[in-house]
């Protein structure tokens, strides 16, 4: 079967709902969120834990309860969300075919789209690490949705290698669920988490933290029986005669995300090799027009707040586009400079009409450190900040005057 | 009626238990494993060779060129994804021309058709990936890919579709004739039977002795892989082999039936052969070997590594037939590579051997294999509209990785000889073999063996028993934790 919709937002959770509300706000009514799971709001169904929404509720919510702030909204509005219905592929023209036991098989010709897939866990096999592929090895994410979702146990006795949040997440909810956590390693020499789940999950609960460290082999036939973890020198090679045993059941990997393209892939958007995400203009409309991008599929945030934030505009702008007022004029573009990684977006419209705010992440810890924009040789914006880590998503705002005044290309950069 | 009990469910001890499933007889096969095909049939390179690689006049030259023709015909037949895609046999130095002169020699003595050395402008045309170091190529146009695992599955339905039984978890320890008949102790109690035939892969050589025959010694290689994602562009159309040494064929890179890329495998020498772990050290040789045909290899997209284990017969050629004396004892040991190739021409030369020696007869009705629908993945629309039409659970996807449906999975459990874990449903459906390994799909895979197999969420297992996914429910976990407060 074959549709029409003004606009088609690919994913429930955060990003798209945040999206279809405000493309609602904005007058559009002829749209459909489409959402592969059961229920709409995404990952945050799964985490439990508190700490969402400080910066754009003012108060410390669940995951769960940030999400239904949203989805009661869209249901109040009566936006359309399918669920159970999941994308099967995106067409450089805007079409959208998806399939649902209900519905069957369809085919949306769109308006425009809005792409809200978020992102997907690295699991074993892209590490590399060598061992046996025995039963108790799992991505965080996935002990997650066992524990809190389906309400079982994966295991008893348990390593986490990497600290991105959901690890450090995990090794608390295990622990309080009665595991024992015997260590968290990392191969880096810092943490890829914020620095308040390395407090409140690992040092609360005397969970080592190995930095600098990684596993090195995974034994046990049927089910994990242990892990070697060595220290990894500057080149990230495990150091000889460094070698520690853990034995354990269970080994969580909490080792990076990665946006979620493939759709994107078929309808030919130009992805970032950075971020992996799309690359976008100030409105994040990618390089197809009509398609938008929003949330973890555009880059990995840390916040779900700046999530919402991103993906109001994307909402805002897809509308826009709908109506055919979203101006896309000349451009510059935004490059990553000395201490920068994938600056999002990574060009800004010249008739912008509002400020625009850079967000990147920082190739290493920077102390006392100061964020600069040079738009050419001339430097736009500064900022101090105590602190830039790669576990934490620094931004600097550029205000409506000066992108009123751009008139070359910008860089960022960290020093 | 007469009895048949076959040792070992891979890819040989299936094809065997097939052809010999169109015989008026009762024929079980024994497999010690979980599942079938979780030997040497699971983890190999997964080639169907043309056969220039043996040397002529053995049985692995007469049943790999027999069986490579079977199999375009045969994987029609059980809808098992083959294709022949090719080989390029490269060669880096005059050393290795020479090797390609013998090879083409071989296989022109073998019967293989079509065999051509190409010079370097015709090979970058051919594969315009390869090291620049590539001088010169054996063109091998039948070499083909297999899904190597899907064929032994397919060809154990079909024979359980006629009859033929599978007794899983079944360890046989020890046999022994009484002039009569075979008696078979096995981890499941003893069963007997008039005719016992070996196709036990790694243990065969111990049956060959145990059956009567002369001392055979298996050695156990293995082989280590990696597998990288659906590449946007294939690196070579064609399987790319460099020139074998006598440990094997080489490290090859290679398109597998699915559109990934495959690399490997080492070839070393192991005491236990379920030591099936990965090395660093191994899986840097694989990926500094492959650089040598494929330079710009990255393994950033890589989704696993495994390793296999091959039974390498010390004697070096296929043991099939009779085994010393006929005492209704039968064999199909040392079968290595070109073990999966040869595997269809063995099991129709087997079977023979045992229906003339034994006379059976051909059944009146042997059933053909049911026609299966091709995966979701690959239908087009309006196959998909019909497809959820008339089976609304494929509406359901549930690997968004590798696009697998709800109702494949649910059939994949239901076959003849169907799915129990959740490795069993990923190798006959595909659910978490993308990239992202199972992270998303793997709850759900668990939750709908658990409702197709009628137990509880915590007995399903990963693969072979004792790899149970989850080790109790939050309630339960918790009594522990009160009790140690206590």
């Amino acid at each position: 079967m074959r549709t029409k919709k003004e606009l088609v937002i690919i994913g429930g959770g955060p990003a798209g709902l945040a999206a279809a509300i405000a493309a609602w706000e904005d007058g559009i009514r002829d749209m459909v969120v489409l959402e592969r799971e059961h229920n709409p709001g995404g990952i945050l169904r799964q985490c439990i834990h508190n700490g969402f929404g400080l910066h754009r509720f003012g108060e410390e919510l669940t995951g769960p309860e940030y999400a239904q702030r949203d989805i009661d909204k869209a249901l109040e509005l009566g936006i359309p969300i399918a669920c159970d219905t999941t994308v099967l592929s995106l067409s450089e023209d805007r079409v959208v075919s998806c399939v649902s036991q209900k519905e069957g098989y369809q085919e949306i010709e769109a308006g425009a789209v809005i792409l809200a897939m978020g992102c997907r866990e690295r699991p074993r096999g892209a590490l590399g690490t060598p061992g046996t592929r025995c039963a108790g090895v799992y991505t965080a994410g996935t002990a997650q949705k066992f524990v809190n979702l389906e309400g079982f146990m994966p295991g008893k006795r348990v390593v986490i290698l990497g600290s991105g949040d959901i690890g450090l997440i995990m090794a608390r909810r295990m622990t309080l669920q009665g595991a024992k956590v015997l260590a968290c390693v990392e191969l880096m020499p810092f943490s890829s988490g914020l620095n308040r789940n390395i407090v409140q999950c690992l040092q609360d609960y005397n969970i080592p933290l190995y930095l600098s460290h990684t596993v090195t082999r995974i034994d046990g036939r049927e089910r994990l029986t242990g892990v070697a973890v060595s220290e990894v020198g500057p080149d990230r090679k495990p150091i000889p005669g460094t070698e520690q045993y853990f034995e354990c059941d269970t080994l969580l990997l909490s080792v990076g995300l990665i946006p979620e393209n493939e759709l994107s892939r078929t309808a030919h958007v130009h992805l970032s090799p950075v971020t992996s995400g799309a690359e976008v203009d100030d409105s994040l409309q990618t390089s197809i027009p009509g398609i938008f991008a929003c949330g973890n599929v555009l880059h990995v945030h840390d916040l779900v707040d700046y999530v919402s934030e991103e993906s109001f505009k994307a909402g805002h702008a897809a509308a826009a586009f709908v109506r055919g007022n979203l101006k896309v004029g000349r451009t510059v573009k935004v490059r990553d400079g000395k201490g920068v990684r994938g600056t999002v977006p990574q060009s800004i419209r010249l008739d912008a009409e509002d400020g625009v705010r850079l967000m990147f992440r920082p190739d290493a810890v920077y102390k006392n450190a100061t964020v600069r924009v040079l738009c050419g040789e001339r430097e736009i914006a500064k900022r101090r900040q105590m602190i830039f880590t790669p576990g934490e998503m620094a931004v600097i705002d550029l205000k409506k005057e000066i992108v009123k005044g751009l008139d070359a290309d910008l860089t960022v950069e960290v020093g | 009626m007469t009895e048949v009990l076959i040792i070992g469910g891979g890819v040989v001890g299936c094809s065997v238990a097939r052809a010999l499933s169109r015989y008026d007889a009762r024929v079980c096969v024994l497999e010690a494993a979980y599942d079938v095909s979780e030997g040497c049939s699971k983890a190999n390179s997964g080639i169907v060779h043309a056969g220039y690689d043996a040397v002529p006049g053995t049985l692995k030259a007469k049943y790999n060129v027999a069986g490579a023709r079977m199999y375009p015909a045969l994987c029609r037949e059980l809808g098992v994804p083959y294709k022949q895609n090719g080989a390029l046999v490269v060669a880096f130095s005059e050393a290795d021309r020479g090797t390609l002169v013998k090879l083409l020699e071989q296989g022109n003595a073998n019967g293989v058709e079509g065999l051509e050395i190409v010079e370097q402008d015709r090979l970058r045309e051919m594969e315009p990936e390869i090291a620049p170091e590539a001088i010169a190529a054996l063109h091998v146009p039948t070499s083909g890919i297999v899904s190597p695992y899907e064929m032994t599955y397919a060809l154990a339905d079909h024979a359980a579709i006629n009859g033929v039984t599978f007794c899983l978890n079944t360890k046989v320890e020890s046999i022994a004739y009484d002039g009569e008949k075979w008696h078979v102790l096995t981890s499941q109690g003893e069963k007997t039977c008039d005719v016992l035939v070996n196709c036990a892969g790694y243990m065969s050589g111990v049956f060959h002795e145990a059956m009567g025959g002369e001392p055979m010694e298996i050695i156990h290689r293995r082989g280590q892989y990696y597998i990288l994602d659906h590449p946007d562009h294939m690196p070579f159309a064609r399987t790319m082999f460099q020139c074998p040494t006598k440990m094997g064929k080489g490290i090859l890179v290679a398109p597998t039936v699915h559109d990934n890329v495959l690399l490997g495998p080492t070839a070393e020498d192991i005491d236990d052969p379920l030591d099936t772990q990965t090395t660093a050290d191994g899986l840097e040789s694989v990926l500094s070997a492959a650089r040598l045909t494929w330079p710009k290899l990255s393994v950033r997209t890589a989704v696993t590594n495994f390793s296999g284990v091959r039974a390498h017969a010390a004697g070096g050629d296929f043991v099939v037939g009779p085994v010393a004396g006929n005492r209704h004892a039968y064999e199909a040991a040392g079968m290595e590579s070109p073990g999966l190739s040869a595997a269809p021409a063995v099991g129709e030369a087997l079977s023979e051997m045992i229906a003339e020696g034994e006379g059976l007869q051909r059944k009146a009705e042997w059933k053909p294999f049911p026609s299966r629908p091709k995966p979701f993945n690959e239908m087009n629309a309006e196959e998909r509209t019909a497809a959820v039409q008339t089976y609304p659970l494929h509406g359901n996807i549930i690997c968004r990785c590798e696009v697998v449906t709800e109702q494949e999975i649910r059939d994949a459990i239901r076959r003849p000889v169907g799915a129990t874990t959740v490795d069993g449903v990923k190798r006959r459906t595909r659910a978490g073999m993308g990239r992202c390994q199972g992270g998303f799909c793997s709850p759900r895979v668990t939750e709908i063996l658990a409702e197709e197999l009628g137990v509880d969420m915590t007995c399903i297992r990963k693969g072979a028993p004792g790899s149970e996914l989850l080790c109790g429910t939050i309630q339960e976990s918790m009594k522990g934790v009160a009790e140690d407060a206590d």
